[in-house]
């Protein structure tokens, strides 16, 4: 994936953070966390509403800033090298980063001339996510769900994420479209992603993930297992 | 986010944001003030025109001096925050500080320019090119602060405030341009020209000057203590941080 | 994937807001009514032929200012109603081609609108376009299009990106785009020839105008990015 390597991390790590404090305005939403996850892992985050389960998704995508501590992200600084962190991540989150009055086939194309995605890597990752054929020419709009979560994954697959961040994928989404998120991980996984997603869905993520990571009062609790 | 220790105050053996400098600095400042005073309402000669209405050009110039110094302090310091290698928070302080007293003493320009008017030639606004820029600087003020004002972390305020103000820096020029232009259309004599054509003599100047001197005095006692009041917010907000991040991990059930 | 060129996301963020401009006919179906209602207003309001056709240039650059505020803020409502903008980041777009990119679109935007507005005022001010001002009119109008996107873009990017305070924008935008609005109603005057003033003396009005498009736009690029982020 063309990933540079800092001189002093481990090839092997796709997250480290240590002693992370984000703020939200005032409030503390991490008070010194420390984490670790290793490339090709697939991480469940669970924990309770307002345990910091989203920021801690948005702080390894580089949306927001550290106020405390230090951490790295696919070979990237947190604290100094945001914009390259963002470049190797994905992240889908409660919005999926879609315009309502474009078609799919539009929003891909749009994503994908953001990163100079050719035509068939377009339509691979449409076909990969059931998304070609009549739902290509409807506007997102129109779609129900699952449908655009599904079309925020083939940006994903476009980008070639190296590291899938998902808050809670599975919301507002039928049992039928829940397997089908689960397909789509466990081949992001396969294909060689690290993923880390969090979730209300317990069996579900737990028969995906390899480690279970639990959040309370802005840090990670007991062991991960 | 560290915050840089501040090398005039020593916030563990003080409880206010005084020192000795800003003591000297405003024993002098209530001393020049004094002289102002003396010399603008009792020593220097009333107009010829306009009587004892003149003397309100010993505030009312002086403030126009400070507003625009303010104003060259917040974009020189929101440049030091941008370019400088540190992103220094104490140069976002001295620019949000420097703004708050310009945004003042504009205030306090349009006003004694209003009743300076209205006194002495029954007009409260005039459409000059001076009054109107300083109106809309005065406007551009209130909406940089109402930008310092949003939410966001510290680093992001202060990123965001230092963009608008050095924004603001672009925008006077092509304002006061656009105006002076505007109002050289119109023929009409500008009989109420402002302040400075008032014909000015020795006493009047020197008393303009102490003015000046004793404003600028009180700007720099005013920024001082105004950005040290806001380092302490900042100190307290770091110190609270650590408090509330103690709350924050209790929540979890975690002891910190 | 190949690395792409700034110049390929302008293009492809100007034809996205068109697109979508395009699709949900936001201008035309609810902006462009809304500044020929102002026209009205200012009709009833001014109350007398004269004076509506003597201050008509001026008119229909209050009305563009006002509705350019509703144009851009919707532009900035299409990103955020679905974490678009994060999306942006993240992707790693470069910002001041997303800047250039809508600063693009909304001029297009602008200038349907003044085109309308200005044929309104045509019709109802009764004020004659003569050829002989034409050049300026058009000239001055497209600078000062260019000045006031820029500025609404820069503000409109800043009060976005913070929840509630979208009220903020015009306190922003309008004291900043005040010579825009001096030197495109000057101009224009000059133009139409309202109150006895010769076309020639509009041409000092379209060098301030293209100054204030060529700071803005290019300091606008600049801040953009900086200001977007978190």
């Amino acid at each position: 994936m063309g990933v540079e390597l800092s001189a002093q991390c481990d090839e092997s790590v796709a997250v480290a953070l240590r002693d992370v404090v984000v703020l939200l305005g005032d409030f503390p939403a991490l008070a010194s966390l420390d984490l670790s996850v290793n490339r090709g892992e697939v991480v469940m985050l669970t924990g309770p509403n307002g345990a910091g389960k989203t920021s801690l998704l948005r702080v390894c995508a580089g949306l927001v800033p550290i106020a405390r501590g230090e951490g790295m992200v696919m070979g990237a600084d947190l604290r100094y090298q945001r914009a390259s962190v963002r470049s190797r991540v994905g992240i889908v989150g409660h919005s999926n980063g879609l315009y309502d009055d474009l078609t799919v086939r539009e929003n891909l194309e749009f994503w994908g001339s953001l990163i100079g995605a050719g035509d068939d890597e377009l339509r691979q990752a449409m076909s990969i996510m059931g998304l070609d054929g009549r739902l290509a020419s409807v506007r997102v709009r129109g779609l129900s769900a699952g449908q655009r979560r599904r079309t925020a994954f083939a940006i994903l697959v476009v980008r070639r994420a190296g590291l899938w961040l998902l808050d809670e994928p599975h919301a507002g989404l039928d049992s039928d479209a829940r397997d089908e998120v689960d397909e789509v991980l466990r081949r992001a996984s396969a294909s060689g992603a690290t993923v880390m997603l969090s979730s209300h869905e317990l069996d579900r993520a737990q028969q995906l993930a390899t480690k279970e990571v639990r959040l309370a009062g802005g840090v990670v609790v007991g062991d991960p297992q | 986010m560290t915050l840089e220790p501040p090398s005039t105050v020593s916030t563990t053996s003080r409880r206010g944001t005084a020192t000795a400098a800003t003591r000297v600095l405003g024993a002098l400042t209530i001393v020049m003030i004094g002289w102002l005073g003396v010399f603008g309402l009792l020593l220097s000669p009333a107009d010829r025109d306009q009587g004892d209405a003149v003397r309100i050009m010993y505030v009312h110039v002086p403030s126009v001096w400070l507003a625009y110094l303010a104003f060259i302090v917040t974009a020189l310091a929101s440049a030091v925050h941008l370019f400088g290698k540190s992103h220094s928070l104490q140069a976002d302080r001295v620019a949000g500080a420097s703004a708050e007293i310009g945004v003042v003493f504009m205030a306090v320009t349009l006003v004694t320019g209003m009743l300076w008017g209205r006194i002495t030639w029954g007009v409260y606004w005039q459409w000059d090119a001076r009054l109107t820029t300083t109106a809309l600087l005065f406007i551009s003020y209130i909406g940089y602060l109402a930008v310092r004002g949003l939410e966001g972390s510290r680093s992001q305020r202060a990123r965001r405030s230092a963009i608008v103000g050095l924004l603001a820096v672009l925008e006077v020029p092509l304002v006061h341009w656009s105006v002076k232009l505007w109002r050289s259309l119109h023929q009409e004599a500008t009989v109420l020209g402002t302040d400075l054509d008032v014909s000015l003599d020795g006493l009047m100047l020197f008393s303009l000057f102490v003015g000046v001197v004793a404003f600028t005095l009180l700007f720099l006692w005013l920024l001082l203590h105004r950005s040290r009041v806001l380092m302490m917010i900042d100190l307290s907000a770091e110190t609270g941080l650590d408090a509330a991040l103690a709350q924050r991990r209790a929540e979890g059930g975690v002891t910190a | 994937m190949s690395s792409v060129s700034r110049l390929q996301t302008v293009r492809a963020v100007c034809a996205k807001d068109l697109r979508i401009e395009q699709r949900s006919k936001v201008l035309t179906s609810q902006i462009v009514p809304f500044a020929l209602v102002t026209l009205v207003l200012f009709a009833f309001a001014l109350d007398g032929d004269v004076i509506l056709e003597r201050t008509a240039p001026g008119l229909v650059w209050l009305a563009m200012l006002f509705s350019s505020m509703i144009i851009v803020q919707r532009s900035f409502v299409v990103e955020i109603a679905d974490g678009a903008l994060d999306a942006l980041r993240v992707a790693g777009a470069d910002m001041s081609a997303v800047f250039w990119g809508k600063w693009f679109a909304l001029i297009v935007q602008l200038v349907v609108l003044e085109a309308v507005l200005i044929v309104g005022a045509i019709v109802m001010y009764g004020i004659d376009l003569r050829i002989s001002g034409l050049v300026l009119l058009v000239t001055s109008s497209i600078s000062a299009t260019c000045g006031l996107s820029a500025v609404s873009t820069i503000y409109a990017g800043l009060a976005s990106g913070v929840r509630g305070r979208e009220s903020l924008l015009p306190l922003l935008v309008l004291p900043v785009a005040s010579p825009v609005l001096i030197g495109a109603t000057r101009a224009a005057e000059a133009a139409f020839g309202a109150g006895g003033t010769v076309v020639s003396e509009g041409w000092p009005w379209l060098g301030l105008l293209s100054v204030f498009a060529v700071a803005f736009s290019f300091g606008g690029s600049l801040a953009f990015g900086p200001l977007i982020d978190d």
